[in-house]
């Protein structure tokens, strides 16, 4: 057999990863590095950044400069490396507690000022490595040990929340769309600004089993049955969208990126000389 | 035979994604819980397993001919 080429992107004394048997981050992990290799990036120019979380566990497993940093406090490490040296490509993973809750306000204000970074949020629809409690993005009526009636609590949609708070590139795949997640991914490293990439993955073990979901195949089949196309979405009515989520890209635009407009105010300041 | 199927025991957890994605009932769980090939004559090289594989366990190469 011939090595497939992105084992060089692994670090290959660290695996098999941790992740429990048929999580899906580590499909998204390949998704992110196939991405990486598509586009050419340096090796030694691309920093991986990371939260805490099953989520954040990625940055350990990829054989780049990476920093797993503080619980939801990803994108400000990852803002100072790229002000700090605007030629990296900073990618950061997160996941849907870290982003959404512990680092909400961290994740609107780095969509706020458009930096130039790539966010790739692995949402599990809960904590899963604590023990899984309900996070932001546990749908409404699902099980999770601090909602054993089901949360009651309306969820973020991320997607959506990236756009409104300024975002240039928000787009969403599953894991069971690995190539599509891929390409989703591709595509906002082209992005010069905060790109934004929601991965639905899936939780056998925490969110699966308290919701009776079934074993990790079974999970997989619900994100290939759930998921609609963004254009197939956007033709389905109202009543037919019950159950059912978008993927595919759904915001793009044109806006001065963080470190360009910061560039600008050094010139006319005259900077460290 | 049109297909070369490699198996990294080691990388692999048993979850069966492979295994629930094969559409020619190619592969099975064995005793110790990991994936094993039951029917290699069937395989039609379609890649489905090693596309899901979380775990980077399995991978599938035509066959070329000499």
């Amino acid at each position: 057999m011939l090595e497939r080429s992105y084992e060089k992107y692994f670090r290959q004394n660290r695996l098999p990863h941790l992740w429990c048997p048929g999580c899906g981050n580590g499909t998204a992990m390949k998704s992110i590095v196939q991405a990486i290799e598509t586009k050419n990036l340096d090796q030694d120019k691309t920093i991986i950044v990371s939260g805490i979380g099953c989520s954040s566990r990625a940055s350990g497993y990829m054989n780049f400069d990476t920093l797993h940093t503080a619980h939801g406090r990803a994108i400000p490490f990852a803002t100072g490396i790229k002000l700090a040296n605007p030629e990296l490509n900073v990618v950061v993973i997160t996941g849907d507690g870290d982003c959404t809750a512990i680092g909400g306000n961290h994740f609107i204000h780095g969509a706020r000022r458009n930096v130039d970074l790539t966010v790739i949020m692995f949402n599990n629809h809960i904590y899963g490595m604590t023990g899984g409690q309900a996070s932001p993005m546990t749908p409404l009526h699902k099980k999770a040990t601090t909602a054993p009636y089901g949360t009651v609590d309306r969820p973020f949609d991320a997607c959506h929340l990236a756009e409104a708070a300024g975002a240039t590139y928000v787009a969403r795949s599953t894991a069971f769309h690995v190539k599509h997640l891929s390409d989703m991914i591709a595509a906002g490293f082209d992005n010069k600004g905060f790109s934004f990439i929601e991965a639905v993955v899936q939780c056998p073990t925490a969110f699966g089993r308290k919701n009776k979901m079934g074993d990790a195949p079974d999970m997989m089949k619900w994100m290939r049955d759930t998921a609609v196309m963004k254009a197939a979405w956007d033709k389905l009515p109202e009543d037919k969208r019950e159950g059912k989520f978008p993927i595919g890209l759904f915001y793009q635009a044109d806006f001065l990126e963080y470190t360009t407009a910061y560039q600008e105010v050094i010139d006319v300041a005259g900077g460290a000389k | 035979m049109k297909s070369e199927i490699t198996i990294k025991s080691v990388r692999c957890k048993g979850c069966g994604i492979c295994v629930a994605f094969c559409p020619k009932k190619v592969l099975g769980i064995n005793l110790l819980g990991k994936v094993q090939v039951v029917d290699s004559e069937a395989c039609i090289a379609c890649g489905q397993c090693e596309l899901r594989c979380p775990d980077y366990a399995i991978f599938v190469d035509k066959k070329v001919e000499l």
